[in-house]
């Protein structure tokens, strides 16, 4: 299953990149979290972490599907 | 009007605090974000804020018609800034208009709060020092 992946802030930089598509065995956010953080060493562990799928909160057992785009959305810094 | 915006020039505070304005209010109570030249004792030149567009759009709609909900408001009004921004600049204006102050104060505490809380907003700061940080804020 391929997803599209955005990275923002401190994540977008960890990353090396704002977004990327990959190729993943994961089937909810909670594994696919995971994954990418054994990959670009995010310095956040999920429960500061909120996931967004097509521009939609939602939780972390969320079922994914093929094409979805995926955004970790690490602590915010507004106003 | 939406209630909630995204900006990326000068917010008018005079502009946004007409849009407040009904007859059966009895006043209205704003907050303005300004940029300040410090943070954790460090000195601070300049920030960027970066922006998930979509979800900030949504998040920051359902924040103002929550508090139309938790509170008797007339009108409620929240414009966040994106992009660069300098010392002194205003980051986000809250304003609210109720029939009694009590709603009125309350409600525009509450949406700031909300704001910084929730919409995927993140603030890069630039220091005199040449560094520059994102803040994620929280333990």
């Amino acid at each position: 299953m391929k997803v599209r992946m955005r990275y923002f802030a401190s994540l977008a930089d960890r990353a090396g990149r704002p977004e990327e598509t990959r190729d993943t065995a994961a089937t909810n956010p909670r594994d696919l979290y995971a994954e990418v953080v054994r990959e670009h060493a995010f310095g956040f562990p999920p429960e500061r972490v909120r996931v967004a799928v097509n521009d939609a909160l939602v939780g972390w057992d969320h079922v994914l599907a093929d094409g979805d785009e995926v955004v970790f959305l690490p602590p915010v810094s507004g106003g | 009007m939406k209630r909630f915006e995204l900006r990326d020039a000068p917010i008018d505070a005079v502009a946004e605090r007409a849009t407040l304005e009904d007859p059966a209010a009895g006043g209205c109570v704003t907050f303005e974000g300004w940029v300040r030249n410090h943070n954790d004792a460090r000195a601070v030149t300049r920030l960027d804020y970066q922006v998930y567009g979509a979800l900030a759009e949504s998040e920051g709609a359902a924040i103002l018609d929550e508090a139309c909900a938790r509170f008797e408001l007339r009108a409620a009004r929240c414009v966040h800034r994106v992009g660069a921004l300098a010392i002194g600049d205003m980051a986000v204006f809250v304003g609210v208009s109720a029939d009694h102050r009590d709603a009125a104060f309350a409600a525009c505490r509450w949406i700031i709060d909300e704001v910084k809380r929730r919409v995927p907003i993140w603030k890069n700061e630039h220091y005199a020092d040449g560094e520059s940080g994102w803040l994620h804020p929280g333990a």
